[in-house]
This record gives structure tokens, sequence and C-alpha cells, in this order.
């Protein structure tokens, strides 16, 4: 291996600043043992949107025409190291622009590694990263996705870390000393961070993923039209305004297929259909449009178009009705409102255990108090753990306080 | 020999008016039944302006007339009510031009055709009222279809064929016409304008079909889009002012038809030049002093001919290598100006050194800089010229210097 691709996947503003130093840092390292690179971030990426799953690349070589080599296609169409910062990732990403639903693991070439930031098993990752074609090695560095915002910067030591373990996963390239020289150097770099790289790069843990390992879902797809098959200016038809959700109730409103968002979602509303008063409050404020009108005029969430934003949440007059949880324990986009139909007993139950999950309702995103990222940093260094916070203070945090 | 210009047979039903190139663009206008007209004052394009303000207040025109608060507003209402299936007219002059840049620059990809009035007038500084052909000349390479015309009959006719082209499903593009400040703007003529009827037969009504943007076709126009989509777009635009050319020749021929007059060859006028070993080449007003030159050439034996160039885009590439290759050598005389470009020569001159490169004859050529900021073309620099472009002839080479004439120096 004369040449080390790596492409960084990471969620628009809370993760730039960080993808961006990870990015920056594995170039540096690899200049440590007089390698050349060079970092970059897809250009057609939006990483100033909320959440939208975006990347960088940072590629090292050998020598500087092998760099060129490398660098001749501007996006890499195969990684040997993907890493991925948020493990509600794991379910496949579509970026800005119109690619369809893009595997976490599609780049990583055969016997790569995908290294992703996790609290959850390999198991539980699997049953959302899509089957591969080949083998390659999961990596996973213990801690909860690192957000922060676009001007602000989380200093919770998740560059260094991803650093260290990539001292594990590519010591040819980015040798473990070479990794510390370089982020003793760093701007940001500390002797603190250092040792969070060591630590990192001893504690990683890998799992050989098989071919037959994975969710098997075929992720959604579509041909990029000819110039002669497009409309001419610029123009996109409109879709029907809204169907009927059945026997002529119900308001569904009409989506682009080719431009679900969802992948953009960190947390997705939880609806007590029970609780629902009916007041529209979800459906007209929705920045995304995402709820239909069911018969019985209640409002599910249509999880291929939610974005998790958590605005029906912070709008609903009802307690509890609408809960923002995290979207790692979810399994599939499956109508919550069908489900309550189904089985209104069953759904309670499964209802209970996604809002009753104090560490799955604690908020991704956002900061909600002034102090909140004192506090946060505080015990995640003090405890070794990572604090959890929850609810809007003032608001509904009572209810949901660990 | 060919001369070109022949006195229009007038038809008994047109009616003669002494009127200037642009109140012969309103004439058109009333004709064409517009709908939706912008205005922003700036010389000497505001004539057209207050004589279509005229035109409506008389109740010659029923159409809605705006007046905005700047260009850029300008040429953003009538990009709107074109979408929204409103024949539109617009216009300005120099730096108010420029100001509506950001609307000139998306009207091609949103298949909008406006068609507008530039009274040529040279950007500032200084803030001269005379013509220059830079400000038109700024929008060459984005979609625009652009002509120039000489006279107030020309400006009438070609108004008229512009609608027709421009709103055309194959085509849909801006047109802009130039007209000369001053020279064609201020200047009076006499002028046929047909009949409504005869114009009906011409010009069908605009109908943008699966574009129009309305209730009962719901479409968006004008989302953001990236690398995966952008030469796509660019790709049928190139495929749209392609087809123009056809459209224009069909345009040109109906004309005929139906009004019986008009030219044969819509691209370019040509002035005695089937014997000429020297042809002299120019677009808009710039035509009249080198006829007369011309003429006073000829009786001295002087083999001299012109080619009047009406449409810069589409450009008429084989047509126009196929006139010029045919003279021992080629003069352009250029009301503009192209800093730093190739022989630093004006744009005519290096757009037919492009065209003539694949010619497998290429006469000499020579470029010209002449009559900016409206300073009058001479005869003497006519002469100049044409003395300049012999003596090429003879050696059969060109020089590759660019010649400024009727400069102080």
């Amino acid at each position: 291996m004369a040449a080390l691709i790596s492409e960084i996947i990471y969620r628009g503003i809370f993760q730039k600043n960080l993808a961006a130093r990870i990015a920056r840092g594995i170039v540096f390292s690899a200049r440590k043992s007089g390698r050349w690179g060079i970092a970059f971030g897809r250009y057609g990426d939006s990483p100033q949107r909320n959440g939208i799953p975006a990347k960088d690349f940072a590629i090292v070589a050998d020598s500087k025409e092998e760099l060129e080599q490398n660098m001749a296609r501007f996006e890499p169409k195969h990684t040997d190291v993907s890493i991925a910062l948020d493990d509600t990732l794991a379910k496949g990403v579509e970026s800005w622009a119109w690619y369809g639903l893009q595997p976490i693991n599609r780049l990583t070439v055969p016997n790569g590694t995908l290294l992703m930031t996790s609290v959850q098993t390999f198991g539980d990752l699997l049953k959302d990263i899509h089957k591969k074609d080949a083998p390659y090695t999961l990596a996973l560095l213990r801690a909860k996705a690192s957000f922060s915002g676009l001007w602000v910067y989380k200093e919770d030591h998740t560059e260094a870390r991803v650093l260290g373990a990539l001292a594990r996963i590519a010591p040819s390239f980015l040798s473990l000393d070479a990794v510390c020289q370089a982020i003793k150097e760093m701007e940001w770099g500390s002797d603190l961070k250092v040792e969070s790289a060591r630590k990192t790069h001893d504690r990683v843990e890998t799992r050989a993923v098989k071919v037959t390992e994975g969710n098997a879902e075929i992720p959604y797809s579509f041909e990029l039209p000819k110039w002669w098959e497009m409309r001419e200016g610029v123009t996109i038809p409109a879709h029907f305004t809204h169907l009927p959700k059945e026997a002529g109730k119900g308001y569904v409103p009409e989506r682009n297929p080719y431009f679900k968002k969802f992948t953009t979602r960190t947390m997705r509303p939880v609806i007590d259909f029970d609780k629902c008063v009916k007041c529209t409050l979800c459906w007209i404020q929705c920045p995304d449009s995402c709820f239909d009108v069911m018969p019985d005029a209640t409002y599910d969430a249509n999880m291929e178009a939610c974005c998790g934003c958590g605005v029906c949440e912070a709008v609903c007059p009802v307690e509890s009705c609408i809960t923002m949880v995290n979207e790692a324990v979810f399994d599939d986009n499956a109508s919550q409102w069908e489900m309550w139909r189904k089985d209104q007993a069953q759904y309670a139950t499964w209802m209970a255990s996604k809002i009753g999950d104090k560490k799955a309702t604690a908020r991704s995103h956002g900061f909600r108090f002034r102090g909140q990222y004192d506090e946060e940093l505080k015990r995640s260094f003090e405890d070794g753990g990572l604090a959890v916070t929850a609810g809007i203070p003032g608001e509904n945090a009572q209810h949901k306080a660990l | 020999m060919a001369v070109a210009t022949k006195a229009a047979p007038a038809a008994a039903d047109e009616t003669e008016l002494l009127i200037s190139g642009s109140e012969a663009v309103a004439e058109a206008l009333v004709l064409a039944d517009l709908d939706v007209v912008t205005a922003y004052p700036i010389r000497p394009y505001d004539t057209v302006m207050q004589a279509i303000a005229k035109k409506i207040a008389n109740g010659q025109l029923v159409a809605e007339y705006i007046v905005a608060e700047g260009e850029h507003s300008q040429f953003e209402i009538v990009k709107h009510a074109s979408t929204v299936g409103a024949r539109v007219f617009c216009g300005s002059s120099g730096v108010g031009w420029m100001y509506a840049m950001e609307c000139l620059v998306v009207t091609p990809p949103l298949r909008v055709p406006m068609v507008a009035l530039v009274g040529n007038r040279a950007l500032d500084d200084p803030g001269a009222f005379g013509v220059e052909h830079n400000d038109a000349l700024v929008v060459r390479d984005l979609g625009w279809m652009l002509c120039w015309v000489d006279s107030s009959q020309e400006a009438l006719d070609t108004t008229l064929i512009a609608y027709r082209v421009a709103e055309d499903r194959r085509v849909l593009l801006p047109l802009a016409i130039s007209a000369d400040g001053g020279f064609l703007t201020h200047s009076q003529a006499l002028t046929l304008v047909p009949t409504k009827e005869k114009v009906d037969r011409f010009l069908p009504r605009y109908d943008r079909g699966d574009l129009l943007l309305h209730p009962d076709n719901p479409i968006t126009v004008a989302p953001q889009a990236n690398e995966d989509w952008v030469i796509e777009i660019r790709r049928q635009n190139n495929e749209a002012m392609g087809r123009a050319t056809t459209v224009l020749e069909e345009a040109y021929a109906d004309f005929r038809r139906v009004f019986g007059r008009g030219p044969e060859n819509p691209w370019f006028e040509e002035y005695m030049t089937d014997d000429a070993e020297v042809v002299l080449v120019g677009m808009g007003t710039i035509s009249l002093p080198i006829k007369v030159a011309i003429r006073e050439m000829r009786a001295k034996g002087k083999k001299v001919g012109m080619v009047r160039l009406r449409w810069f885009r589409p450009f008429p590439t084989d047509r126009l290598v196929a006139a010029l290759s045919k003279a021992r050598a080629i003069g352009v005389i250029d009301r503009n100006y192209s800093f730093g470009s190739p022989f630093a020569s004006g744009v005519v001159a290096n757009e037919i050194r492009a065209a003539l490169y694949n010619a497998e004859r290429r006469p000499p050529l020579l470029s010209f800089i002449c009559g900016l900021g409206g300073r009058e073309v001479v005869l003497e620099d006519v002469y100049k010229a044409t003395d300049m472009c012999q003596a090429a002839a003879k050696a059969g080479k060109s020089d590759t210097k660019t010649h400024w004439l009727g400069v102080r120096e």
C-alpha cells in the first residue's frame, strides 16, 4: 500500500469542525514520516445544514506522484478506511446532492476498515450497516457522537481519539508516535489529547465482518437522467399535492422519490396517538412537511421525510405526546400509526420502551441552557462516562431528567 | 453588381411614419400585442420607454407598464411575467444593462423569451451617452440571442421577428436587439408600419407549453442543483441556441411571405461584395458612412464592398465564412474594445478570425477600432481602412496590429 485513502463521514454543522480536524490530523501525522498528503471536503456537500451527512477526505502517499495518482478523481471512489463519526449514520447516507442512499461502507475496499464512534454493540450496528460483497473490519471507538455547533467546538478529544485509533488500523502510514507528535503540534493539540490518542489506540475494538453479515435491505437508488431526458428551463414537475390516506379520508402529501433526506436524522419523534388532541401544530410547523394526516385526524410522522429537527416535540401542547428518541434504537422507517392501529396494547409497550429509555431521549445535538457545554465536559472527564441531558429546561426537562 | 439595399415596395396597406428607431420598436410592440413591459430610465434606451408609455396612454396598447426602482428589478419582473405566459419587453443601456446582470444571466437557463432593446451606450467611466457595443456584448456567451439593426424599418421588422424566434418552443431564449445610441435611437426616418392583421398572420401567440408556471401546470422553476445536473442544463441551452439558427431562417422566410419585404439573408447584409477585393465588416449604423465611402471609392475604381453583420448570436459561421473567404482582404471595424484579447482586437474581428480558422481560403484580416463613445465614423476613416486592406491584399498577408481610427494622436 503506497497510499492511504480515508473518508470521514460526518454530520453537517454538528461535526464540520471535528471532521476537518481529523482530515488535517491524518495528513500532518503522515507528514511526520516524510509522506505527502491532502485533506479536502466534498464540495457538493452542504455541511452548513444541521445533521446532513457530508464527507471529508484525507489522502496520504509515499510520494507526490502517488498522491497525484490518487487525486486524479477529485472524490475518491474507494477508501482504505471509512470513518463514521456518528453511529446513526450506519443506516446509510444521502448527501445534499442526489445520489440515492449510500451504504456507510460503500467505498470501503475489500478488507478495509470501517471505524465508528459508537456505544452500540457490534451486533446492533450490523443490523443497520448494509451488507457488502467483500469482507471488511468494523472498528469501534467507544464514545457517544461528538456534536457541537458551527461556531463552537466541543473539546472532548474525539479528534485525537480517532487519530489514535487510526494508528492502530493503519500503522504503516500513521505510526502512534507520529500521530502523537502531530497532535501535540496541532493548534488544538495538548498533552492530554496525546494521552487520549494513546488510550484509544490500545482500546479500539475490532471485529471481522463477513459477506453474509449486515442489513440485507437494497438501498434506494436511481439513474440520473440524460441531458435530453431532463425537462428544459431548470424546471421540475410537481407531484400530486396530496392523496387521501384511505377511503377518501386523511391527507398524505406526495414527496420527492429521489431525495428523501431522512439520513439527516439523529432523533425521531415517537407519537402517543392516544394523547393527540388533533391541534394540527406539528403538521403545520414541521419544516419538512413530514406529517401525514391519518383518517382519524391524528398525525403520523413519515420516517422517509422526517429530518429529526424536533420542532414537533417543541410545539406540541400535550405533555409527552411527542417525544424525540435517538435514531439508533430504531431498525426501520415503518409507520407508527399503522403499528398503533394494528395493536394498541403492543404499541403502548413498544412506545414505553422507546420513550422510557433515558439515554435514548437525551438530546443528540444543540444546547438547551447556558453552561450545559461545561457541565457535559466536566462530567465526561470526571466520570470517564458521558453526560446525558434531556428535555428543554423550563419546558419539559423535569419530566425527562435522569 | 448586387446592391442588397433595394427600395422596399410599400404595400398599399402599410402606413408610412417618420419615427426614430426606438419609436419603431414601440410600433412593433403594439402590433405584437405586448402584455407586460417594465421601465427604468437611462439614455438612450429611455426613448423606447417613453414611446411605449405614450402608446398605452393613448389607448393604442393595453399592457401592464411597470416602472421598476432599478434595472435589476426591471428585468426580474419581466422574467417572472414571462414564465407565467406574458409576452414581455424590457431594455436598457450601458451600465443600466450591467446593473441587471444577475437577471440577464438567469434568463437563458430558465428559457425566458424576453425581448430587450439595448440602446448601445458606452460603459462608465466616463459617463458618456454615445454608442459603444460593449454593453450588449457582455452577454454574448450566456445564451442571449444578439442582433444589431441599422434603421428604424429594420428595428420595427426585427422586433416582430424577435418575438417569433425567441418564443418558439424549440428556442425559448432571451433576445436583445441592439440599436446604436443617438444614431438610431434618436434619429427619425420614414418607416412602414404594417397592419395588425398581417402581423397576426406572422406572429403566433406566446405558448410556453409544459414550461408555463400555472396552477394547472404545477412546476418548480430554478431549484438549486449541483455538479450532477449543471452540465446537462448547459447542454440543453447549447441545443436551443443551435435550433435558433433554423427557427430564425424560417421566421425571415415567413416574414417575406407575409409582408412582401425583408432580407433574403437574415444573418448579414452584403453591399457591393460580388466583385469586391476588399470587404469591410461592421455592425449597426456604421453601415451608413461605410456605404457612402464605398460609393465614392467605387467611382474611383476601387473594388470595395461591405458585410454588415445583423446577427452576432447565433453567429452565422458558415455563411459568413463563405461570403468573406471570397475577398482578397477583410477589414473588420469594431465599435467596441476587448482589452488584452488576441492582437488587442475588437470582439467582432476576433470572432471572424476564429470562424475563418478552418476555412480553406483565409484572406488577410485587418482589425480596426473606431467610433468609440459615439464618435462619428467619417468617410476618411473608411478610406484609410480600405487603403490598408488593399496593401494587405497586395502583400497577401495581414498585419497583426489593431488600428485605432479617428483617435487624436
